[in-house]
């Protein structure tokens, strides 16, 4: 069956055998995307976390016949090199990452908690930001969480003065 | 003296009215469920069977008095923090959503179902007794409002809770337990204690 999805702003239509095929694989072998990682694929460590209309979701436990007609952001469409999202850019300026490999799944539910709550409290990161880092590096992604939800105050203040 | 057939059958008509008025059975303040062609079970029967579903894992794990999910047979408190949150559904990010959507899923073993989501606070059947469970349906402060013909579409009828006898796989690739009354048996029982007044037994 065919699926038309909008990935990272651009309109993609995917042919998939089975419908309930994870959104995960579609993601990293069809579509060629291989920043959001499989960890468990059980939905349990997060690592796969990417945003389905701007919620948070775990792409392995994701069938991809739910995502007909919806918005799909990954890392590689969260920001780049020469306009890293807030996240990101947080990530870069805290030295987050040690082995790196479940990074993008944390960027991914950290830029979808900074949506709903901008300036977050510890409470709220503990009770959002869930996914397994085996190289335990939580300490420095709080403090990243943290500085991300201040460089994005920055920036909307700064477009606010723009308007 | 003797005494005409027309008075007679008179006499024993009022004497069948009033038996009838005399052995009508007490029912509930509560409206009852008008379906009375089917009140055919025994209530406090139907109301064991009933019981048999409603304090089943495969329901109680989503109606805690803790705001803590549960998960399993076992029923051990849901993986990494999840809870209530403010609207039943997690978290503002991290929400019911995030991982279960509206079907099982075969490949993760996370369960799914039409609005998946925690009963609200109000239906916390958790550590309550059959009796206590039972008060908490009925009363409309603590059901969602709901009237007996909304409860019994609700308990016939509502996805999340049918899903009960579906549950999938687990994430070991293991069937779910189902509850041990069958759907049928089930919705014929919700049917018939409420046809028969939502009376709880031995109250």
């Amino acid at each position: 069956m065919e699926i038309s999805l909008t990935i990272n702003g651009m309109l993609k239509t995917v042919d998939v055998g089975d419908e309930n095929t994870p959104l995960l694989w579609i993601v990293r072998d069809l579509l060629n995307l291989k920043g959001t990682k499989f960890g468990c694929g059980k939905a349990a460590c997060g690592a796969c976390t990417l945003l389905v209309d701007d919620e948070a979701v775990r792409s392995c436990s994701y069938p991809v016949k739910f995502v007909e007609g919806k918005k799909v952001t990954t890392i590689e469409g969260l920001g780049d090199r020469e306009n890293p999202h807030p996240v990101q850019q947080a990530w870069i300026e805290e030295i987050v990452p040690q082995c790196g490999y479940c990074q993008p799944g944390f960027m991914m539910a950290t830029a979808a908690l900074l949506n709903k709550v901008p300036n977050p409290t510890d409470e709220d990161i503990d009770n959002n930001i869930i996914n397994v880092c085996r190289c335990g590096t939580y300490y420095r992604m709080r403090k990243a969480i943290h500085r991300a939800a201040k460089l994005q105050a920055e920036i909307n203040t700064n477009e606010t003065k723009e308007i | 003296m003797k005494i005409r057939p027309v008075y007679f059958f008179l006499l024993l008509a009022v004497v069948g009215v009033v038996l009838v008025f005399a052995n009508t059975p007490t029912i509930s303040n509560y409206k009852t469920y008008d379906n009375q062609g089917i009140a055919q079970q025994n209530p406090d029967e139907s109301y064991e069977k009933m019981m048999d579903v409603l304090t089943h894992q495969r329901c109680m794990n989503c109606h805690p008095n803790d705001n803590i999910p549960k998960q399993g047979d076992d029923r051990h408190p849901h993986y990494f923090g999840m809870a209530r949150g403010d609207d039943d559904n997690g978290f503002e990010a991290t929400s019911c959503n995030t991982c279960h959507q509206s079907i099982n899923n075969t490949n993760s073993g996370v369960p799914g179902a039409p609005h998946w989501s925690l009963a609200p606070a109000s239906m916390g059947w958790e550590g309550l007794s059959r009796a206590q469970i039972a008060e908490r349906l009925l009363d409309k402060n603590t059901n969602g409002n709901r009237s007996h013909d909304e409860l019994v579409k609700h308990m016939t009828e509502d996805d999340l809770v049918l899903w009960a006898w579906e549950p999938g796989i687990d994430a070991d690739g293991n069937q779910r337990t189902i509850p041990p009354v069958s759907k049928k048996e089930f919705k014929e029982a919700v049917e018939n204690w409420f046809a028969n007044g939502a009376i709880i037994p031995n109250k």
